[in-house]
Parts: C-alpha cells; structure tokens; sequence
C-alpha cells in the first residue's frame, strides 16, 4: 500500500481517544489491575503516535523508539503484577484504598 | 477521507479499550484488553509498520495479556466481580476525560498537521534492525538489561514468604 488513504490526524484522533479512556480510568477505578490495563492503554496511544509520526515523515526512528517502548512496557508489567500479587497476599485484596501500611 | 478499515479498526480499539475497563467481570475485561491491543496492531499494519506489529502481538496480546489473566486467576472469586467506585468521582473521571478529549482534539485540528497525508514509500523494516545494531546498541544493551533485572525482580517479589506475615492487625 503505497498510497495513503488515512490522513495523521485521524490517527491521533484515535490516540487521542484512547489516551482519555486511559485517564479516566486512571483516575475513577480503584481496583489495582484495572489500573494496570488503564496504562496500558495510555501506552498504546503513545505507541500509536509514534508509529504514525514515523509513517508520515517517514523515519524509522519513530519504529525503533516504539519498539523499545513495548519492551519497557512489558517489564513495567510484570513489576507491576508482581506488586499486585504482593499487596494482595498482604491485605486479601486489589483495592488500592485498601492498601494503606505507608499512610501516618 | 477514512477508509472502511480503519473505521473497523477504531470502533474495535475504542470499543475494546472502555470494555476492558467498564466489563463487570475482570477476566473478560482482560479479554477486551486483548481486543484493544490487537487493534493498535492492526493501526500499525494501517502505517506500514509490520515489524512493529508483529511485535506488539507477540509482546502484548501474546504474553502480557496472559500474564495479566493468570494474575486475575491468582485473585479470589469475589473480588473479580466486585465493583467499587464512588458515583461522584466517576461523573468526575467522565468530565475530565471529555475535557481532555475535546481540549486535544481542537488543539490538533486547530493546527497546522491537519490534513498530512504521504505519498512516499514506507520505511524498509531492514533499515530498523540495522538501526538498533549500529546507531542504538547501548540502548539494546541496557533494555537486555532492564528486562532482566525487571524479570528478576518480578520473581523474587511474587515468592516472597514472609510477605503473609505481616498482615495488618485490625
């Protein structure tokens, strides 16, 4: 497919869109692997820009960069799901309220 | 103009991505998520992009979402159907999200990349191997790195023996 039918900005309207689902998530779940998937899809909408700006100028950087980006985002995830499992063990729960052994 | 297959793809991705978070059921929201990050796959095999593609389905709906589902298997019963969430934050989560959304969206039409489309060739996929044994190695060296040390540590966190021991007292 040489010729380009979709334009950039529609991709970034679908970025765009997934970056608000993302924080309204973020900031309205309080079940801590929910959070999790809320940032993953914030990721995706930045991967998405990425490989669009790449397309567009066209560069390979933009590629590499996303490349690196699902890398780092695979090991946040198992950090993360290794912390969940933890805090569930700890308090029997996913609810991030619920977690409060650092609060004074 | 948009074609039929983007559209496609875009109500998938959206449709996906407010499931995964809005389905009662953790396991099936989990599924959705998967659906979300195959459509972000599909997009980047819209930008002539199947390298990255082909690695974000492998990374993401290959392995982090059946990590993700494994996880919600470790949890008990009752807590993936539970649904906690105050009805005040919730119309405020929605009215953040909307201003974010309209915020954005008019400051991108509003500037000057409206209407870029490309007639050029894509990017070879060749060229990004090469790019990441030539101008990125350290950066490739200290990812290698990272995800070990991240593996690692993800590891020994989950084994942890004495973590049930130090449950709360109340």
């Amino acid at each position: 497919m040489l010729q380009m039918s979709n334009e950039l900005i529609d991709f970034f309207i679908v970025s765009i869109a997934l970056l608000g689902i993302g924080i309204y998530g973020l900031s309205v779940k309080r079940n801590a692997i929910r959070m999790l998937f809320a940032v993953e899809i914030i990721i995706n909408a930045a991967n998405l820009n990425l490989v669009a700006f790449a397309r567009f100028l066209p560069h390979s950087g933009g590629q590499t960069l996303a490349l690196f980006s699902i890398a780092i985002a695979a090991a946040e995830v198992a950090v993360g799901l290794a912390l969940i499992i933890v805090a569930y063990r700890m308090y029997k729960n996913v609810d991030i309220a619920e977690f409060r052994s650092l609060k004074g | 103009m948009v074609d039929a297959t983007f559209l496609a793809l875009s109500v998938l991705t959206i449709g996906s991505a407010i499931a995964a978070l809005e389905l009662r059921s953790l396991i099936y929201g989990s599924i959705a998520l998967m659906g979300a990050l195959g459509g972000v796959a599909g997009f980047f095999l819209l930008l002539d992009s199947p390298f990255v593609a082909m690695f974000q389905i492998a990374v993401y709906v290959g392995s982090i979402a059946v990590l993700i589902l494994f996880t919600v298997m470790l949890v008990r019963r009752e807590l993936i159907f539970i649904k906690v969430e105050d009805p005040k934050r919730r119309y405020a989560g929605i009215g953040l999200m909307l201003v974010l959304m309209v915020g954005l969206g008019a400051l991108i039409i509003d500037s000057g990349l409206k209407s870029v489309t490309t007639d050029e060739p894509p990017v070879d996929f060749r060229l990004i191997g090469e790019d990441f044994l030539t101008y990125y190695w350290p950066a490739l060296v200290l990812m290698a790195l990272i995800l070990a040390g991240s593996v690692t540590g993800a590891l020994v966190l989950a084994r942890r023996e004495d973590v049930a021991d130090e449950q709360r007292a109340d």
